[in-house]
């Protein structure tokens, strides 16, 4: 598998159909499946928290995890929730920002492991 | 924007209907509402008349179902006002709705909007705010709907420049921005009786969010950047005939759009549809169970009052609503009207 997501017989791993099919997840585990579907309609009901904000929310992690289905799923709810474009880019500008800082922050153990190599 | 002129309406009811393999397959609109106890869809009464006034317009936005535009000449003629205003007058009408095309740019408007008041009906204009903006002949606009307490009704469909413009032509928001002020400053969403409502369609192949949670974000977004206010915000469903089935089309997204529909029908949305208590007049007087209707030119069932000068309400008032594919549009998720959402 390359890292587009492709097998090396160029099939890809995710079909852009199996979103729909999100359902059948339940097919080995009804109980488990109802409680998290059930959950997760709950979470994404406007709270504190706007629908419109849970949802770019749900496109900036979405593409934290790099989810296609969730990317897909959730650029157009944001759309549907009345976030255009800038709005997106910026939630998707706070994905990078987090997942370069995280890494970035790292920086001070290699520093603290340098000096502690240092005479 | 230029316009491409539109298939025929018996072409697009074809498209809508069996188009493709994936159209045909589709359930039948009547089907479905039969399936969910509500057919025969009936009228519930008339008690808003919808008067299209024609096709004239001074913008040419991609969406428009009535394919309006500068170089239409189909416009209302005053003897057809004239049958309108009886109809109101006869059949106890209490709110006229004008529609377009820009519906100020009738030579009769101001006259119809007058006589309506005289009769006693409340009215409602669909301003698209532009025309505020289009010359000293329409400069005093506000003034008058106000003189008049017309509710004004006006697309905007975002509440960014980006979104606005791509659906409604380049510089429309910047205009828009500019109309809504000139409405606020005599008073309108800001005195009582004086109600502008905006209306927001989405601006591509996706359903209108949740009309309470945008009506938020439109409001203090407006107020915040523009210092504008308004009453209510409204929801609309693209519906997919004239200049948007052309996008559909155009783009290969017909049947992921109408399938869209057709998955997210909610039979509570069809039992508050707009054509149940709305009827609609072309701009040739003709009568339709609303303005979608008219532009695929399905008329009224009744036959023997299918022109607004045969207007009847004992043949009307619970007629049986004409029904195709393209009614998936005002039943889809929270139901679309023009008063917005339906449930």
């Amino acid at each position: 598998m390359n890292n587009a997501g492709t097998c090396t017989h160029g099939r890809s791993y995710y079909q852009p159909q199996d979103l729909k099919r999100f359902g059948e997840i339940a097919k080995h585990n009804d109980k488990l499946a109802a409680k998290f579907f059930d959950y997760y309609g709950e979470v994404f009901k406007p709270g504190a928290l706007t629908a419109r904000e849970k949802s770019l929310i749900a496109l900036a992690v979405a593409h934290s995890v790099q989810c296609p289905y969730c990317i897909d799923a959730y650029t157009t709810d944001c759309m549907e929730k009345g976030a255009d474009e800038k709005q997106m880019m910026e939630a998707i500008h706070v994905t990078t920002a987090i997942r370069g800082g995280a890494s970035l922050v790292h920086g001070v153990q290699m520093m603290t492991q340098a000096e502690k190599l240092s005479v | 924007m230029s316009r491409t002129p539109v298939q025929p309406a018996a072409e697009q009811l074809r498209i809508l209907n069996q188009g493709s393999a994936r159209l045909s397959a589709l359930p039948r609109f009547g089907d479905k509402l039969r399936d969910a106890g509500v057919h025969p869809l009936r009228a519930t009464g008339v008690d808003i008349l919808q008067v299209n006034v024609g096709k004239l317009c001074n913008q040419t936005c991609q969406h428009c179902h009535v394919d309006a535009g500068p170089t239409r000449r189909e416009i209302m003629e005053r003897s057809t006002f004239e049958d309108c205003l009886r109809a109101i007058a006869a059949g106890g009408v209490r709110t006229v709705d004008i529609t377009g095309g820009a519906p100020e740019m009738n030579p009769h408007f101001r006259w119809f909007v007058e006589e309506c008041r005289r009769l006693g009906a409340q009215v409602m204009v669909r301003c698209n705010l532009t025309i505020l903006t289009a010359g000293p002949a329409y400069r005093d606009l506000p003034e008058f709907f106000a003189r008049n307490q017309v509710e004004v009704i006006s697309s905007l469909p975002h509440y960014s420049q980006s979104w606005t413009d791509r659906q409604r032509g380049d510089h429309v928001f910047e205009k828009s921005v500019t109309g809504l002020r000139a409405l606020n400053a005599v008073g309108y969403a800001r005195t009582p009786g004086l109600k502008l409502n905006l209306v927001s369609n989405p601006v591509g192949v996706f359903l209108p969010g949740d009309q309470a949670g945008l009506e938020r974000d439109f409001k203090r977004e407006l107020k915040s950047q523009f210092d504008i206010d308004f009453n209510s915000l409204y929801t609309i469903t693209n519906m997919p005939i004239s200049r948007f089935l052309e996008a559909l089309l155009k783009s290969g997204k017909l049947e992921d759009y109408l399938e869209k529909l057709v998955q997210a029908f909610n039979p509570q949305a069809a039992l508050g549809v707009m054509c149940r208590n709305t009827l609609s007049v072309g701009w040739d007087g003709l009568l339709f169970d609303c303005d979608f209707n008219q532009m695929l030119e399905i008329p009224v069932t009744p036959v023997g009052t299918r022109h607004i000068r045969d207007f009847s309400r004992s043949a009307l008032d619970h007629r049986e609503i004409a029904l195709d594919q393209h009614c998936y549009g005002c039943t889809a998720g929270a139901g679309s009207s023009c008063g917005g959402a339906t449930v």
